[in-house]
């Protein structure tokens, strides 16, 4: 086994790991927002250490160059998606889940919650 | 092969997340889980290329990955207005 086939497996040993925990996030969390959270660490480190450790085996060829633009796809691509999930699910009136009630407005109002 | 360990973890994320799919409760979780099943499904086919050595599924990946995005924001965005056409609420409106 060559060097950059140890990169390589490293490389995509470590994404897939990321990617079962982002989705073991997904599963567990509590509300949408928290869910969104975790499920963006699929998209940011799941994928681009996946992502690299096949540009590591491709070398400088046709396939590296396509899979630098599933990178670029996935990196402006995703934060746009969350972003949008976001803002539907806050317009459509859903709320976050709070460890105290009333937490949300106190920060809205920029009031003390110790007064 | 090293890329085994790799195609295995993505299918147990798959399944995971086709789980929160299905269980909702919500219909925002149920975009994010196809959001998320979207671009674990482009790193799939990105490993399969270099799994069966066939050059063609880089570019399903590319194909996948654009449908994907669209759906994805054309589905929120039907959900957050009721309307694909209409413009967004002005700002006094919201919330």
């Amino acid at each position: 086994m060559t060097l950059a086939q140890a990169a390589t497996s490293v490389l995509l040993g470590a994404g897939g790991l990321f990617c079962v925990i982002g989705a073991v996030g997904l599963l567990r969390m509590p509300d949408v927002y928290t869910r969104a959270h975790a499920a963006s660490v699929i998209e940011t480190i799941g994928a681009g250490l996946i992502l690299a450790g096949l540009a590591i085996d491709a070398g400088f060829t046709l396939a590296t160059a396509k899979l630098g633009a599933m990178a670029l796809l996935i990196f402006f691509a995703s934060p746009t998606a969350g972003h949008a999930l976001a803002k539907a699910a806050y317009e459509r009136g859903i709320r976050a889940k709070l460890a105290r009630p009333g937490a949300e407005s106190e920060a809205v109002r920029g009031k003390d919650p110790a007064q | 092969m090293i890329y085994v360990p790799a195609i295995l973890a993505l299918l147990v994320t798959l399944a995971l997340a086709l789980v929160r799919a299905f269980r909702g409760p919500t219909l925002f979780d149920r975009a994010l889980a196809g959001n998320a099943i979207g671009t674990v499904s482009m790193l799939l086919l990105a490993l399969l290329e270099f799994f069966t050595g066939r050059p063609e599924y880089t570019d399903l990946a590319l194909v996948y990955g654009l449908l994907n995005i669209g759906g994805t924001i054309a589905v929120l965005k039907f959900f957050r207005s009721g309307d694909l056409g209409k413009p967004a609420l002005p700002a006094q409106e919201r919330r």
